[in-house]
């Protein structure tokens, strides 16, 4: 407390506070936020380095231990699954997949909503009209089944997975960078740039792509848990990815067809599959609560 | 009014043009033909069967055949199920889908506008923060996680309820698969409703209203509820699509007979006519209620000017 007192002693002059420096401050004070970050963190590094440390590959079959409960004697942390894989092991490698589905086709349909947007709102007039019209039809559309459609189609691998889910969720990015296009781009700075005769494209990677960063970090955070969620949903009705390799929508499936006889194979890739949404979800909100100008005092 | 209306319908045309189409040249798209399965045929027979379903005219005779057909109801033949056509399918399974959808619908607009309303009137106290914890699990919760957890629970453990199935399309039948349908829209209704009710009882009217010396049951029925319930008016079109969405896994899970099943099925199968067909189906009923709840929306709130 004293030291916000200090740091709030210090003259504004002195150093403008940023956007940035301020969400800090705000998103540091939302406890639940910060804990779900550590978490995130927590089930990240578990994820990339855990493997490593248990004894069992995640497609080896311990015969000796067909569908056992959580075992601490034979390694088996978790328990096996009904081939005898090791399920620590699986539930990581698992969650490797979900958090690199949801990081990198966040990550496409970034970059496909960002530019699709701040060039609509940049433009504006008839090409913004006709850009946000098209996005407007594409909306009505029934993505999941499109998803489905499409892995049925051109068979089920990985790749297809990120662009699929990363080419259906733009359509927000889109509409939300459009509207703060709009905003900025009658703002001073763009004025001027426009006047000194920086070209259109320069001004829109210049001046409003980092301008926008705001909004797009919310989003993001609440994107990632979704893509994930669309993903273990593919997989867990079967068109995800594909044996040996798992991920924690196919691990709950392959759980609950057995969670008569073998609980914890439904249960371990359950928690940690809903912990790390909760802890996106989580993060969002606070970022939204810490980024958005309608809040500031 | 009137006007609004015609313009909204006619702007669903495109819509729904563009979604038939884009389903229809993705299969055509796609590599490999439907007779190209088990055992490789002769060629005259498979010359006889392309000729049958009209493989061999253009693609764009194809696609107008297909529209003529959708027009007077027709889905075209399953290429798995040999005996049915896919409008036969789908009249079979869509009763089943909506009633558990329609079920999970109601039970979450009812429970979530009523849990919603009572965190807000108690805003930023225990019950207050209790209920938005348990909504914001609910959210994060997926639905195929949860349907399981519950089977495990209340069918296994306790066996109060069964686990799967539809029997005799009784009560106990409906109980799960309903609840896991309708649990992640009663988290996001409340808190929905939760948001603009805070907004609603901090205005002026109702400032006014209690000024009055109305009492606040009064205050809440009649003034503030209307406005309110206007955002969950217009999540009512997500709702459905994600209720259409989740139908998918939960019937899947509890092995009902519904539309969302043959839909599975029929993609593992690549039985493509049935997939595009129920795709085509969910997609028109989709846009359909988009536009009903828009019109719903224009109608209930006086400053949406449809001219």
């Amino acid at each position: 407390m004293s030291a916000d007192l200090a740091e709030t002693a210090v003259p504004e002059s002195s150093s403008g506070r940023s956007l940035w420096v301020d969400a800090w401050r705000t998103l540091r004070r939302n406890r639940a936020a910060v804990v779900s970050a550590i978490v995130i963190a927590v089930m990240a590094v578990l994820v990339a380095i855990g493997p490593f440390l248990s004894p069992y590959a995640y497609d080896f079959t311990d015969w000796s231990n067909l569908s056992t409960g959580p075992n601490l004697a034979t390694g088996h942390v978790f328990g096996t699954d009904t081939l005898g894989r090791d399920l620590f092991v699986r539930t990581l490698i698992g969650g490797r997949i979900s958090l690199m589905v949801g990081i990198v086709a966040t990550f496409v349909s970034l970059v496909i909503g960002i530019s699709y947007g701040a060039t609509a709102g940049y433009f504006g007039g008839r090409i913004d009209h006709i850009m946000m019209r098209i996005v407007d039809i594409l909306y009505a559309m029934p993505f999941m089944f499109f998803v489905i459609l499409l892995m049925v189609l051109f068979g089920r691998n990985i790749v297809l997975i990120f662009v699929a889910i990363g080419a259906i969720n733009w359509l927000d990015m889109a509409r939300i960078v459009r509207g703060q296009t709009l905003t900025l781009k009658h703002r001073e700075f763009v004025e001027a740039a426009e006047a000194q005769g920086v070209a259109t494209f320069a001004i829109i990677r210049r001046h409003i792509v980092p301008n926008l960063l705001g909004v797009v970090a919310v989003y993001v955070t609440l994107t990632i848990p979704q893509v994930i969620l669309v993903e273990s949903f593919l997989s867990f009705l079967g068109l995800g990815v594909q044996e040996p390799m798992t991920s924690w929508g196919a691990l709950v499936k392959d759980g609950s067809e057995e969670m008569e006889s073998a609980a914890w194979m439904l249960i371990f890739p359950a928690v940690f599959l809903a912990t790390t949404l909760f802890c996106f979800n989580f993060v969002g909100d606070g970022l939204r609560d810490a980024l958005d100008p309608k809040d500031r005092s | 009014m009137l006007r609004y209306t015609v313009r909204r319908l006619l702007g669903a045309i495109p819509t729904l043009l563009i979604l038939i189409a884009l389903a229809f040249f993705m299969i055509r798209a796609a590599p490999g033909g439907p007779f190209d399965a088990e055992r490789a045929l002769l060629p005259e027979i498979e010359q006889n069967l392309r000729a049958v379903y009209h493989l061999d005219e253009p693609l764009y005779l194809q696609f107008l055949r297909y529209l003529g057909g959708l027009l007077q109801g027709d889905f075209g033949p399953s290429f798995q199920y040999r005996d049915f056509t896919v409008t036969e399918l789908i009249m079979a399974g869509f009763p089943v889908s909506l009633r558990i959808g329609g079920l999970a619908m109601l039970l979450a607009l009812a429970v979530g506008v009523t849990v919603g309303s009572i965190a807000a009137l108690r805003q930023n106290t225990r019950i207050d923060y209790s209920v938005m914890s348990v909504s914001m699990t609910g959210i994060s919760i997926p639905n195929f996680v949860m349907a399981p957890m519950l089977v495990l629970v209340f069918a296994v453990y306790l066996g109060w309820l069964p686990a799967g199935g539809l029997g005799d399309g009784s009560f106990a039948n409906l109980v799960l698969p309903v609840i896991s349908l309708a649990l992640p829209q009663i988290a996001y209704i409340s808190r929905l409703t939760r948001g603009s009710m805070i907004e609603v009882l901090r205005s002026n009217f109702i400032r006014t209203a209690r000024a009055q010396g109305l009492p606040e049951r009064k205050i809440l029925l009649r003034h503030a509820l209307k406005p309110a319930l206007l955002p969950v008016v217009s999540y009512l079109g997500p709702a459905t699509a994600a209720v259409i969405t989740g139908s998918v896994v939960i019937e899947q899970i509890f092995s009902i007979p519904g539309l969302g099943r043959f839909f599975v099925q029929g993609a593992l199968n690549r039985d493509y006519t049935l997939v595009m067909g129920v795709v085509v189906f969910y997609g028109t009923l989709i846009v359909v209620f988009n536009l009903l709840v828009d019109l719903a929306y224009a109608w209930l709130d006086p400053k949406v000017k449809y001219a």
